[in-house]
This record gives structure tokens, C-alpha cells and sequence, in this order.
């Protein structure tokens, strides 16, 4: 079966969202959750990718993602009406749902992406929640508005002051933890640096701090373990014992490290597709 | 033996076998017909199949050396009782057509098992030849007579679709497309049911196309079983994790199936628990082995987008299939040197005896009686050697084997910048996660009645590595079948 897409909007310069047929993750899927895709059945790499959103009346999901390498280059040109072979899930345990009294939902870059159906997930379960957004500048921003719809308080940094506070998001963060009453738990999610210093932020308030990692991953349901990570000293799968996890137990630098493990051959691969792509132009 | 002389000697033993001469020594004489084989040294470049088939010639030979004894021992060393000594008599008679036949009563899959299947501790441990010459190499061939029977009726383009019974509108979900979701699979439709196979992977085979590489298994002789089923009128949906996309009690209730055979394998990959394990570089067998294989890392930058490590020196830990699997992968994808390092002798591998000859023959290095310790990395986190102890040998373990005990201060370092850990899997916790009322045992495995291969909840039966641990493809394939006879007689009776 494949999965049309219905719809699809650059958000920022890199940053892209489609809506795409898939009707029975739409109708399973709950916040915090991901689908791992690839575009064809042959030699296409599977990524995962959270779900931003689902409409399972009309049997589709949100997709966003950001334009880094060949894969997600090639999804960001394919367009309304074309089809991706494979997705699966949804993947991954849900978000623990409860309600904690106040949090803060911190997101960075295309992190606000993941984090806003939880957000949502959580303001319906009673919590007050605000939200802390961070951008390198204000064209990469992305969601904002939906963010407002469901906080009562909207903190937005950028790192060059084009927006917002010129602030990194650790900063109104610290602030946060500095209120009192102070937040009753703390999402990240993010750039994984900036979740290593949110946490690092949020321990020392002593506040529960949970974060969602997005790792390499093959299969997503356990089978191949290449998204471990080191939690609390020991190994963990982000595909199924994540992809949330206790942030002040998560080894980040160790993370940090895994992602790079095929930097050499993604960009390889990239420039080989962009020239490709620049040759198909030049027939037109 | 040239052709022309195999081909004298088997006449000259069919002419023996007419007049009634053709005595047990004549046949004791026969020497055991070598399984033709790609060269070494180009294997190791290629990804093609390793062995390459017995003539007929070949296998009328090999045949012949069956005593077709009454008492048949090989057919109880069959984990599903194939009727070996009869398949091996068709052959013999050059009659492949009723091999095949004879076959596929038992088993759905010759051309995968004959290829797959560790023969020397099944049917052949306990053939009399082999016995005889007090060697079980030395046993009739029966896993390479039974690939000839498969591959004979393949190349001759033979398209037969077993016969389906009358549709008796119970619908039955199968979950896992491995080889014993596909036995199981098809068993059920031939008895006449609307079977759907649910897979979690985008492509079907499980362990047969993610798992076992192309040079041991091609791909195509999966497609083919697969293609059988999609005939008989199998569905198959891709993409489906039961336990996320719908629950099991989805499948009941929502979609009103009447049973469920869980078969969905192992799962998860086991690692050491030493220091360093998580470093980049440092491979489970499943995924340096799903990369290589199912997603065609071999192809990477001309065609495969899915990257895996370039590798010059790497070590392979572990002693089985899996593991000479992915030393011999690692050649192929263009490492130097690749060292298997196993802590007992090996004797005690548990991998296929050929596999580890044609590991050996390619040039993988054994470091027997060794293991890590920690795995040791760069500043960059980069994996640049293992750091082993030795081990010695022991008393019996509860697994039969000679216990392997680290000597003390034996610790010694081998370069490598790539490290693959194939030592066993654990069971997938994710339909534990999701199924309220199935019993698990301590490990993580579902619980069964052995008889039917039933669980705990009514209307759900369960086989292959998810039951047993990590076992063999004919072991799930043998479960798979009690499994579908007892779904056969509980649907019957509903």
C-alpha cells in the first residue's frame, strides 16, 4: 500500500510539512509517537520521523521534517499527490499522559515539531503549560501560533535577537525554575545539545525532566539495537523503551556522537543527489 | 571424480541395482559427492550464492549411498519427519518430480531448509552411513540432496500452487512473514481459511531476508515462497506491527479474526555488557546484518541509500551462524582482516560445520578461547581495538558444553574499527507491552502447550523464536505446522 500525500508546506527555509494518507496510524497513533518511513521498497534508507499530528476521520498524519540530507531532501521534492511506499508504526511507547500541575515545554529548531502534540496531549489532560521557543533566527521558527493556542505563557529566544529574547532557551528556562511555585516537570525537545543543557538546567532544580531522542535508527521495533543510547549506565533502545526518556539520566555526549556515526557517507550521499538533481534540471 | 568417470560409476551401480546385486559395501564405496562451490577468493568479492548445487549426476551418486535402512534413523532426526530415506530413493530412481513430492508433505520449504538447516546435528547425525565411517560428514548429504530436489523443480520453471480447501470463512492473522509464519500461513489457507500475514518489516521473509545473507540464501528462493502464498490466496500486509498498529485485541474485535498465530521472532539483540559497547562502530549481528542485507548497504552511493561502516579490520563476537554470517558479510563489504573471536574450541560452535569451513576457506581469522572484555575507542568515540581475555575450558555447563573460564591477567589487545556482537537475541518485549492476559516465562518468551502450541488466551497460538528462544529456521518451521494443525482442528470445531 502506499501513502499519498494530500498536502504538503515548506515551513522554513529547510523545514517542511506534509500531510500523508496512512489510516490506520492515524487511527492508533497517541502523542509521542513516530513513524518510521521510506520512500521506495528497494534502496531507500528507512527514518524515522514523529508524528506532528493525525486527522483519523480523514485517515491522514502530519509530517515535519527538516531538509539534512538525501532522504529528507527527497521527500521535501516530492509533492502533493505523490506517493511514499512505506510507513510504518506508530512507533514507540506513547507519552506518559497525567496531570503534573505546571509545565514547561521547552522546544528547539525543528524539535517544536515533536513536542507540540504532546503539549496539546498534556494541556488536555488539565496541565497549565508554557512554552519556551527557540530558533536560530525567526525564519527557522516554526509553530508558533499552535503553541499559543494551547500555553498560557509563550517565551520565544533566538540566537541572533531576529526574534524574541536574544537568548539561548536555557536562559527563561533557568527562569522558570527560579518561580515559585516552581514547574512541576519539564518536556525537551530539540537540538540534542540543547537538551543536554536543559537538563542540566532542570537537575539542578530538581525538576523531573522528561526529553524524546530521534536516533539512527533501522528497524524502530527493537530488532536491530542501533539506536541505543546509555541511560542511567546502561544500554537502552530509543525504539522501544523510548523515545521518551528521564533526561537526567541520558548519556548526551555519548548521543551526540551516535548521530555522526555516518556523517561522512550522509553528505557523501547528499551532494551526490543534489548534483543529480542539478543534471535532471538541465534537460529541461 | 571427472563427470564422464561419475557418470560410468552410476551407471555401472544402476546396472548392480536392476539386476538386484547392489550390495551395502558397493554403496559404502561411493565416495561423498563434494558440494560444488564458488572459489574462495572470488566469493569473497561477490555476493552471489557460495554452493553452487549437485549435478544430477551428483545427486543420483549421493543418493545411491543411502542404505534405505527399515528403520530409516535420519527421518526421527528430522525436526518436522520428513520421509528422508523415501525422497532419497527417488532421486536415486531419478524420479524428482515424487522426491519433491515425498518432501513436501513435511515441509513446505526444501529449497530454504536444504540450504539452511544444520544437517550434522539433525537427520544426518544420526544416518547410518555416517555412523559407519564414525563421521557425520561422512553422512548421506541429505540437506544438499534436498536443496537439488527444490532447485531441480525451480529451474525447470515448475509453478504448482498447492490446492485450497473450500473458503470456511474464518479469518486467521499471522504475524511475522519468517519461515514459520509462512508454514503456518499456508497451512491454514489450504485448509481452507481467509489467512492474513501481518508484517512489521517493508518486505517479507523475516529472518530469511534480513537475517541470512544472499551468498547463503538468495533472496529470490524466499520471493519465490512468498509468491506461492500470494497464489494460494495468502494476504500479506506490510508495514503492520501488531502490538502498535492495532493490539491483538484489535485484530479480534475489530476485524472480527477468529485467530492469531504470533510469530514474530526474537527481537531484540543481546550485547555483553562490557565497557564500550555503545561506540560507533560497535554492530548487533541484526543490524550490521539488516544494513548489509535487506537494505542493500553493499550498493551504498550507486543506488542503496542506507550507509554502513567502512571497515578494514573488524571482529566478529560469537560462534554461530549468525555470527560466521556476518564475519563473511564483512569481507564482502571490503574489510582486510576479519577475526572471529569465540570463547570456547571450535568444537563447540554451534554455527553449521559447513558455514565454518567456508568462513575458514575465505580467510576469517578464529580466535578461539578468547573474548572481550571492553571495547576501546577514540577521542571521537570511534571503535580502534577490543581488549580480550583468554579463556580456558572447564567443566560441563547445563548447556552440554565444557564451561569457558577467563584466565586471569590474560589480557591482550586486538585492533580493529569495527565490532560486531553476535552472541543471541532476547525476546521482543513489545506484545508483552500489549497484550494483557498472554504468559510470558521469565525470559520474556511466550508460554505454550507444546501439543498445539497454544497460549494462555484462548484463540492465540505462538511459535518460532518468540517461544523457544533463538532456535533454527526448522525448528519455527516444524512448530509453525503443530500450530496450524491445532488452529486447523479449533476452527473446525467453532
Amino acid at each position: 500500500m502506499s501513502h499519498k500525500i494530500v498536502s504538503k508546506k515548506q515551513l522554513s527555509k529547510d523545514v517542511f510539512t506534509a500531510e500523508i494518507e496512512a489510516p490506520l496510524v492515524a487511527q492508533a497513533r497517541k502523542a509521542g509517537q513516530f513513524v518510521i518511513i521510506s520512500i521506495n521498497n528497494e534502496y531507500a534508507e528507512r527514518i524515522p520521523l514523529t508524528i506532528a499530528g493525525a486527522d483519523p476521520e480523514k485517515g491522514t498524519i502530519r509530517l515535519i521534517w527538516q531538509r539534512i540530507g538525501k532522504t529528507t531532501a527527497e521527500l521535501a521534492d516530492l509533492q502533493q499527490g505523490d506517493e511514499i511506499t512505506n510507513v510504518a508504526g506508530p512507533l514507540g511507547k506513547p507519552t506518559h499522559l497525567e496531570n503534573f500541575g505546571t509545565i514547561v515545554c521547552v522546544g528547539g529548531g525543528i524539535g517544536n515539531a515533536p513536542l507540540l502534540p504532546i503539549a496539546k496531549a498534556l494541556k488536555a489532560q488539565g496541565n497549565k503549560i508554557i512554552s519556551i521557543l527557540g530558533a536560530r533566527s525567526k525564519e527557522l521558527l516554526i509553530l508558533e501560533e499552535e503553541f499559543a493556542q494551547i500555553s498560557s505563557e509563550l517565551i520565544i529566544t533566538t540566537d541572533d535577537g531576529s526574534y524574541g529574547r536574544k537568548a539561548l532557551v536555557t536562559e527563561p528556562l533557568k527562569e522558570c525554575c527560579q518561580r515559585n511555585p516552581k514547574p512541576d516537570q519539564v518536556f525537551v525537545i530539540g537540538p540534542t545539545i540543547m537538551m543536554k543543557f536543559c537538563c542540566e538546567v532542570t537537575k539542578k532544580f530538581n525538576i523531573p525532566t522528561q526529553v524524546s531522542l530521534n536516533t539512527i535508527m533501522v528497524d524502530g521495533t527493537g530488532m536491530c539495537g542501533g539506536c541505543r543510547i546509555e541511560f542511567d549506565g546502561q544500554p537502552k533502545f530509543v525504539c522501544v523503551d523510548g523515545p521518551e526518556f528521564d533526561g537526567h539520566k541520558v548519556n548526551f555526549d555519548l548521543m551526540m556522537k551516535r548521530l555522526n556515526a555516518y556523517k561522512d557517507q550522509e553528505q557523501k550521499a547528499y551532494k551526490q543527489y543534489k548534483e543529480h538533481k542539478c543534471k535532471i534540471g538541465l534537460d529541461k | 571424480m571427472t563427470d564422464k568417470e561419475s557418470q560410468e560409476l552410476l551407471q555401472q551401480l544402476l546396472e548392480k541395482q536392476k539386476t538386484g546385486k547392489l550390495t551395502p559395501a558397493d554403496r559404502y564405496k561411493i565416495p561423498p559427492q563434494g558440494m560444488p562451490e564458488q572459489d574462495p577468493i572470488t566469493r569473497r568479492s561477490n555476493v552471489n550464492e557460495v554452493a553452487t548445487g549437485y549435478t544430477e549426476t551428483q545427486a543420483r551418486l549421493e543418493a545411491m549411498r543411502c542404505l534405505q535402512c527399515k528403520t530409516a534413523p535420519c527421518i526421527n532426526g528430522c525436526p518436522v519427519q520428513i520421509r528422508i530415506r523415501d525422497f532419497i530413493a527417488a532421486i536415486a530412481d531419478g524420479n524428482y518430480k515424487k522426491a519433491l513430492d515425498v518432501i513436501k508433505e513435511n515441509s513446505l520449504l526444501p529449497a530454504v531448509c536444504g540450504r539452511v538447516c544444520p544437517q550434522e546435528v539433525q537427520c544426518q547425525q544420526t544416518c547410518t552411513v555416517g555412523l559407519k565411517f564414525k563421521d557425520p560428514t561422512k553422512a548421506v548429504s541429505i540437506g544438499r540432496l534436498e536443496r537439488f530436489v527444490a532447485d531441480f523443480d525451480r529451474n525447470a520453471g515448475s509453478d504448482s500452487v498447492p490446492s485450497v480447501a473450500t473458503e470456511t470463512g474464518m479469518k486467521v492473522a499471522v504475524i511475522g512473514s519468517g519461515p514459520g509464519g509462512i508454514v503456518t500461513a499456508a497451512d491454514l489457507r489450504r485448509a481452507g481459511h481467509d489467512v492474513t500475514i501481518f508484517e512489521a518489516f517493508h518486505k517479507t521473509g523475516g529472518v530469511m531476508v534480513y537475517g541470512i545473507p544472499e551468498f547463503r540464501l538468495p533472496k529470490a528462493i524466499v520471493q519465490k515462497e512468498i509468491d506461492t502464498l500470494t497464489k494460494m490466496g495468502v494476504k500479506i500486509t506490510c508495514n503492520f506491527i501488531v502490538g502498535r498498529t492495532k493490539t491483538l485485541e484489535q485484530l479480534f474485535k475489530e476485524d472480527g479474526f477468529d485467530a492469531v498465530y504470533i510469530g514474530v521472532g526474537a527481537g531484540l539483540p543481546r550485547f555483553m555488557g562490557i565497557e564500550g559497547e555503545s561506540l560507533i562502530g560497535v554492530y548487533s549481528a541484526n543490524e550490521y546484518l539488516t544494513r548489509a542485507n535487506l537494505m542493500k548497504a553493499y550498493d551504498f552511493s550507486s543506488g542503496a541509500d542506507t550507509p554502513i561502516a567502512i571497515s578494514k579490520k573488524v571482529a566478529v563476537i560469537g560462534g554461530g551462524n549468525v555470527a560466521m554470517d556476518s564475519a563473511r558479510t564483512a569481507l564482502r563489504l571490503g574489510a582486510e582482516k576479519v577475526y572471529l573471536v569465540y570463547r570456547r574450541t571450535e568444537k563447540e560452535m554451534p554455527a553449521r560445520i559447513e558455514e565454518v569451513h567456508h568462513a575458514q576457506e575465505e580467510g576469517i581469522e578464529f580466535h578461539i578461547l578468547q573474548s572481550p572484555k571492553r571495547i576501546i575507542g577514540d577521542q571521537n568515540s570511534h571503535v580502534i581495538a577490543i581488549e580480550c581475555l583468554k579463556y580456558q575450558l572447564g567443566k560441563l555447563d547445563e548447556s552440554g558444553r565444557r564451561r569457558p573460564i577467563p584466565i586471569e591477567g590474560s589480557e591482550f589487545r586486538i585492533d580493529v574499527d569495527t565490532c560486531i556482537i553476535a552472541i543471541g537475541n532476547i525476546a521482543n518485549p513489545l506484545i508483552r507491552q500489549t497484550t494483557p492476559g498472554l504468559k510470558f516465562n521469565k525470559w520474556g518468551n511466550i508460554v505454550v502447550d507444546e501439543e498445539t502450541m497454544a497460549t494462555s488466551v484462548p484463540s492465540v497460538f505462538a511459535g518460532g523464536d518468540i517461544v523457544s528462544g533463538a532456535a533454527t529456521v526448522i525448528m519455527a518451521m516444524g512448530q509453525g505446522r503443530i500450530a496450524a494443525a491445532a488452529m486447523n482442528d479449533f476452527l473446525a470445531k467453532k
